[in-house]
């Protein structure tokens, strides 16, 4: 019938089961959204960041069942201090961000792990290893082990769910905020989900004042620290119990794994027919009691988890203690501790644990003829435009720091030198001038960026005096994370018009000298006002304005596109912009259907051979 | 001993419409009860970036396809059949859109796209089956270039265990409704072709 006819009884069984249940094919933040309705959440915000943006994305479309307030919070340590604001007035609240947000928002974390929650507070924070959207590969169950904050770590978008839900209370039994961590494989992954139904979300609720546990003066947060260190033992004796920490004792060699890794250890079991016992985990602090049973039965163990050696450390101390006979395999020459797992090498380490033979990773088979096809700024970008002109005028031994978001695929253009993280553009200037460089500088941020991370930044050049530009790429949304607004854009995360807030007026109370706003497209224009901006003798910021193409080709604002004539002399200048929308073929450009019409090669051209086509 | 009924591998580029076939497959075997799974790319890869697309059907492990692990590669461009090779199973079979879309490397003069006999003979070398076709063109011929992706569908539906009515049932509930006919013509087309 099928190319590989085969139907096990397991999936048959399965098949049966899942009949009786409405389930639905969801992406794991859907299946996190869901679940924050079915555990009646009354708040949720989050910064946008990949992998995490969808959770708030699904829930403000769900126009009926959406929590009475969703927002899009102008950054993450704003959005877990709203959440906890909602929790200690008696609302389920949930914060959402990734790995590195968490960082920004690690002010709030630490110390809310002392004071506690009203209703359950939930911290949803999304790993990426492999960095497949991110600067860095920073485990969050660190995090969590670092605040005292319990965490669970779902194998996949049904378990997401589940344990949003289960957070909720495990948040109020234990006056903890707790957290969620995903990672991209289970954020963005895909899975058939059962579907319950949302819960209610109660009625009034009130701040009660409550001093001792609301303000974190010293003589507070002494005993608070003493109760949070002291409520770990609890919180490890509910969770041994938890369906996600899962112990199957049967042969004598055995597997512990975290998260995803159980799912790819479970498979190379059954591909190698073994039978191991496996404890697989999903809830921290860890189970000490079901590992310390592992530990007796097994005389070898392998420990398998993504990034950090969390759990293999804690089996590592518990074996001293329990069985100081075993052999405990992992980090050490078996998994890595950087990058992210797949079932390969989850299964060839199993094999060589066991004696097995490996299976052979296949190499591509014509890797060299492949054309690199890296991500690039789209055709007709406005950011291409502003870092031509950029460049134009402060040249090459200028320094450029950049930050982060879809300008940094820029970085070709020669004007990004710098990303580290959200904002750090503008201060990295300021610092490199202060370090004594005396070539121009002239840093570059996305207006998102700017609102979240970079406005300190700007205040802080100001009132040190930095002889820096700072250019803000403003687009008008969060493009890199699928277009959110911001509080420039004059529209709330569900829709509503709100304040639409002025950069321009922004930049000059922050103390910038001269504030100039300038359209991309009109490349005169631009240079001139990055020539001012760079003779300035003090603090200049320029703002480049123009709506991001992707958003205004959705709106249907299309411009008519441009063509090469005759003129054309093969020069490349256009090539080299490389927008594209322009080929070369046979030693002449082309302007191919990619066209959004911006027209700003055809202000570059020397032989003014490119044009709007004429209707 | 196998961990799956069916293992998919979904390339394209960003906007080609990979998510959306892996969307309908899903779909259609969550209503015929059968367990399914995916993992897709978000993110960096989409700004006209390669994009992969994993989706296993009755499986009930990891959504990642191993190395060497798939029944089926799809690809809705030919280089991207390419890059992703090493996916396939000795036994599998490609189903490959011969249309080209440049990468910026190669329209600004940095590399080359290598022919289309270049693209298919190592993949014909290392699996079962290539079946290579102008989905463009089909899609033209049902009415719109956008329903390539359908077509490809189309292509693919004899080589999943799904049946064909719970497909098109699955994607009537992700093409508008304005667009149905010439996608279920597209599908048509593309279904033919590997008949």
């Amino acid at each position: 019938m099928y190319p590989n006819g085969y139907q096990s009884e397991e999936a048959i069984i399965l098949i049966l089961k899942r009949w009786l249940f409405v389930r639905e094919y969801l992406l794991g933040n859907a299946a996190i959204a869901r679940g924050l309705l079915e555990a009646g959440v009354g708040l949720v915000a989050g910064y946008p960041g990949t992998p995490s943006s969808e959770i708030i994305e699904t829930l403000v479309n769900l126009k009926g069942e959406r929590p009475p307030h969703v927002e899009w919070s102008v950054n993450e340590k704003v959005a877990l201090e709203v959440a906890a604001g909602a929790s200690w007035t008696g609302r389920r609240a949930a914060a959402t961000m990734k790995h590195v947000g968490l960082n920004v928002a690690a002010d709030p974390f630490m110390t809310l792990a002392y004071l506690g929650v009203g209703a359950g507070l939930v911290v949803i924070c999304a790993d990426d290893p492999y960095c497949h959207s991110s600067q860095n590969e920073q485990d969050s169950r660190r995090y969590a082990q670092f605040a005292g904050i319990p965490c669970l770590d779902p194998k996949n978008p049904e378990e997401a769910k589940e344990m949003a839900v289960f957070a909720f209370e495990l948040s109020e039994k234990f006056n903890i905020p707790v957290m969620l961590r995903p990672t991209t494989r289970v954020s963005h992954a895909r899975e058939d989900v059962e579907i319950g139904a949302a819960a209610a979300r109660g009625g009034q609720c009130r701040f009660i004042k409550n001093p001792a546990r609301r303000v974190a003066l010293p003589i507070h947060a002494r005993p608070l620290h003493s109760e949070l260190l002291a409520k770990q033992a609890a919180i490890e004796e509910a969770l041994e119990s938890a369906p996600w920490n899962r112990l199957a004792l049967h042969g004598n060699v055995g597997i512990i794994a975290s998260g995803i890794a159980g799912l790819y250890a479970e498979e190379a079991a059954l591909e190698l027919d073994e039978d191991l016992s496996f404890l697989c985990i999903g809830a921290y602090p860890l189970p000490t009691k079901l590992i310390s049973r592992m530990l007796e039965h097994v005389s070898r163990v392998m420990v398998i988890e993504e990034l950090e050696p969390v759990v293999e450390e804690q089996v590592q101390m518990l074996a001293r203690k329990v069985n100081p006979n075993v052999e405990i395999l992992g980090k050490a020459g078996f998994i890595p501790r950087d990058g992210e797992l797949d079932y390969l090498q989850v299964r060839n380490a199993i094999a060589r644990m066991l004696g097995k033979a490996e299976r052979e990773t296949l190499q591509n088979p014509a890797v060299s003829i492949l054309p690199p096809r890296p991500p690039s700024l789209c055709a007709g970008c406005s950011h291409r435009a502003t870092y031509y002109a950029m460049r134009k005028v402060f040249g090459k031994n200028a320094i450029y720091p950049s930050d982060i978001g879809c300008y940094t695929m820029a970085v070709g253009m020669g004007t990004v030198d710098t990303c580290l993280c959200m904002g750090s553009s503008i201060t990295l200037a300021s610092g490199i001038r202060f370090g004594g460089e005396n070539e121009g500088i002239c840093c570059s941020l996305g207006d998102s960026t700017f609102l979240h991370g970079g406005m300190t930044g700007l205040l802080n050049a100001a009132y040190n005096k930095a002889r820096i530009t700072v250019t803000i790429l403003d687009n008008s949304t969060t493009a890199m994370t699928g277009h959110q607004p911001n509080p420039g854009t004059g529209m709330t995360a569900t829709g509503e018009a709100t304040v639409q807030v002025s950069i321009e007026a922004l930049a000059k109370a922050l103390g910038a000298g001269l504030v100039e706003t300038v359209d991309p497209y009109h490349l005169d224009d631009t240079l001139e006002s990055f020539q001012r901006a760079k003779d300035y003798p003090g603090l200049s910021v320029i703002i480049a304005r123009q709506p991001c193409v992707i958003k205004a080709r959705r709106s249907n604002a299309r411009s008519k596109p441009f063509q090469v004539g005759e003129e054309c002399k093969g020069c490349k200048i256009c090539i080299d912009f490389g927008c594209p929308a322009i080929e070369f073929e046979n030693d002449k450009a082309r302007i191919n259907a990619l066209c959004s019409g911006c027209g700003v090669c055809a202000a570059i051209c020397p032989a003014s051979a490119i044009s709007e086509v004429a209707k | 001993m196998r961990t799956s009924v069916c293992d998919l591998v979904i390339v394209g580029v960003g906007g080609q419409g990979v998510i959306m076939i892996s969307d309908v497959i899903g779909r259609a075997a969550v209503m015929a009860g059968i367990p399914v799974c995916g993992a897709e790319t978000h993110g960096m890869a989409q700004r006209g970036g390669s994009v992969i697309n994993h989706t296993r059907i009755g499986c009930r492990f990891s959504p990642m396809v191993a190395s060497g692990g798939a029944d089926v590669l799809l690809a809705l461009e030919p280089v991207e059949a390419l890059r992703f090779a090493h996916f396939l199973s000795p036994k599998g079979v490609v189903l490959v859109n011969t249309r080209p879309v440049l990468p910026s490397t190669v329209t600004c003069g940095q590399a080359e796209y290598p022919p289309l006999q270049d693209i298919l003979a190592p993949l014909k070398a290392r699996c079962n089956k290539v079946i290579a076709m102008d989905a463009i063109a089909l899609a033209e011929r049902a009415g719109t270039a956008q329903a390539m992706n359908v077509v490809m569908l189309g292509a693919l539906a004899g080589y999943i265990p799904l049946s064909e009515e719970l497909i098109l049932q699955s994607l009537s509930l992700v093409v508008p409704q304005r667009f149905l006919e010439a996608n279920k013509k597209a599908f048509a087309l593309g279904k033919a072709e590997v008949e």
